[in-house]
């Protein structure tokens, strides 16, 4: 088991280098450099203050030297001043990932208490009525663009009905209110948010759970249990779905891009301040520390994800550990 | 089960291609002309998905959207398919140091939040119609490479292959002439899949401005010129949304039809 840690941790250092590479070359793609965009529409900026910008953010450094110097800071989670205010990069991460994370986390129990039963049912009455239709609402639900259901569900129940808040994260009067006001103020604000998030990952979920217990109930263990008398229910949640269920730590794992991907549509949509919105104005404006530190982050976190589900994995069964 | 939804599936996607495909014949207004006096009128006969904010005909501007949405779809995963397929086979065939290589590629790859990196790169490159396709697809080929690689390791020492070899054929035969065609079930299958993710995933670009640029109609441009309008009129929000969700259905059911058509022993 120890063995198997190590060998696992040490594989991603080289993965730790390509992230850092991959979002290194990807900034500089970009025609121009930024020291152009902010002076570009001030004819009166000269030559030398220009070369000054470009030293003081060290553009005028050959690319390795350049690549080299970042990798050093970032290790100590130094990912430099925003072009835009001039803020530590870091601190404006810190500041919006708490919200993109708690959405995250929300969707993901809401997805697993939502599509372990309706997968696991659908497959115990594999061809019926109840699996056919929840065969259709998934296919349906998996083809649902985010983006579309957040803008239906905003005119629905924010505009149409005014139900729920479809702005932001807390209302204009938050500082007022008590502290279960302002509890409730950002439940209902996250209401909506977190369903969009979370129908795709719904869908997805509960038809992998199908399969997996589908395939599970043919096994020759299931049959035994039967045999021996079990009773169908206890065949069923006990032997079937604990083995069923077991690969989705995996699919969490690999889930982690897509959510923290998908940020980036619901938070611009219902204008939520976390790391999506950060990461879309930074884009917008080509505020390249930003925008390379958010890259990074989310691979790491991504990297993070795999391994810890990986891990929790060979300590759940044992059967996937490489060597002993 | 299998015929159902394969059916159901190809009837909806061929549908969308007629559809798309005839624009010109069946759309009776050009869909960027702009008439502000015919701004946001409610579907009627003469317009039967209403107008936009400018006037413009919305059933048009869908779809010749469809057109350009279902176009980017296609070769993106066009891209992504044959950059998936040659990663994969060299990485299956030749193993040893190529493929500790390659697959540490994909790995990096698969770590970046897909939306995170295509956004990154379409706003450093110009947004636009060639661009996207072209990230699109370099961004999507990972799962495919994965795929094809997992197919060649298991064909590639059966016997009908080592008698190939024994007879004189030299790699490049093998891998094109043998291992690709059998491996190519599952890769269609996923291609399929993927096209509907490429839609979705040029719909959410445009949709956030970073895609197919105006006054070129795209289901996620014209997503997002609808917003303006949310609550004051449904119709610029509904066609082009609902257009999305069908052809990403229809090709997800085409696809499990498929897959259940190929590989039934995989449920």
């Amino acid at each position: 088991m120890r063995h198997y840690l190590i060998r696992r941790i040490i594989l991603t250092v080289p993965t730790i280098i390509g992230i850092s590479l991959v979002s290194f070359v990807v900034i500089h793609l970009a025609p121009g450099n930024p020291v152009d965009s902010m002076t570009m529409l001030d004819p009166k900026v000269s030559f030398e203050a220009r070369e000054k910008l470009m030293a003081q953010y060290g553009l005028d450094r050959p690319i390795y030297a350049q690549y080299m110097d970042w990798v050093r800071r970032i290790v100590f989670l130094d990912f430099g001043v925003s072009y835009r205010d001039g803020q530590k990069v870091i601190a404006k991460v810190a500041a919006r990932a708490p919200v993109t994370l708690l959405i995250n986390i929300l969707s993901v129990l809401l997805i697993l208490l939502i599509a372990i039963p309706i997968g696991a049912a659908s497959a115990v009455r594999c061809g019926g009525l109840y699996d056919r239709f929840t065969t259709v609402i998934v296919f349906i639900g998996f083809a649902f663009p985010g983006f579309w259901l957040a803008l239906l569900l905003m005119s629905l129940f924010g505009i149409r009905l005014g139900w729920l808040p479809v702005q932001g994260i807390v209302s204009l009067d938050f500082d007022t209110l008590t502290a279960v006001g302002k509890t409730v103020d950002v439940a209902m604000h996250l209401v909506l948010p977190v369903f969009v998030s979370c129908v795709g990952g719904i869908a997805g979920m509960s038809r992998y759970v199908r399969n997996n217990m589908l395939e599970i109930l043919h096994k020759d263990y299931i049959k035994m249990a039967r045999a021996k008398g079990i009773k169908e229910r206890d065949v069923i949640y006990k032997h079937a779905l604990g083995n069923a269920v077991l690969p989705i730590i995996t699919i969490l794992g690999l889930s982690v891009p897509g959510l923290i991907g998908g940020s980036v549509i619901f938070e611009s949509v219902f204008g939520i301040p976390g790391m999506g919105r950060l990461f879309y104005e930074s884009v917008m404006s080509r505020d390249y520390p930003v925008v390379m530190a958010v890259l990074v982050i989310g691979a790491l976190l991504t990297l993070v994800g795999n391994l810890m589900a990986d891990i929790s994995y060979s300590v759940a069964d044992p059967r996937v550990r490489y060597d002993k | 089960m299998t015929n159902k939804l394969f059916v159901t599936g190809m009837a909806i996607v061929s549908v969308l291609a007629v559809m798309v495909l005839m624009a010109p014949v069946i759309c009776r207004y050009d869909p960027v002309s702009i008439n502000i006096k015919q701004a946001l009128l409610a579907p009627s006969n003469a317009h039967i998905f209403g107008t936009d904010y400018l006037g413009r005909d919305l059933f048009s501007r869908v779809i010749y959207g469809g057109r350009v949405s279902m176009m980017i779809g296609l070769v993106a995963v066009m891209i992504a398919l044959i950059t998936g397929v040659v990663v994969g086979s060299i990485s299956g065939y030749y193993g040893g140091v190529t493929d500790l290589v390659l697959m540490g590629v994909v790995d990096i790859m698969l770590c970046f939040p897909a939306l995170f990196l295509i956004l990154a790169v379409v706003a450093m490159l110009e947004p636009g119609i060639v661009n996207i396709m072209v990230i699109i697809g370099l961004t999507g080929w990972m799962g495919v490479a994965r795929l094809v690689r997992a197919e060649i390791l298991s064909l590639k020492n059966r016997e009908f292959i080592l008698t190939s070899r024994a007879l004189g054929a030299g790699s490049a035969r093998i891998i094109f002439k043998h291992l690709i065609p059998n491996a190519i079930a599952p890769v269609l299958v996923s291609a399929v899949l993927g096209v509907a993710g490429a839609v979705l995933l040029e719909s959410s670009l445009s949709f956030l401005g970073l895609g197919v640029q105006l006054p070129s109609p795209s289901w996620g441009n014209i997503l997002m010129e609808g917003k303006a309008s949310l609550g004051v009129c449904w119709w610029p929000m509904a066609f082009p949304g609902l257009f999305i969700l069908i052809t990403v259905l229809g090709f997800n059911l085409l696809g499990e039809g498929l897959r259940q058509f190929f590989l039934p022993y995989k449920v």
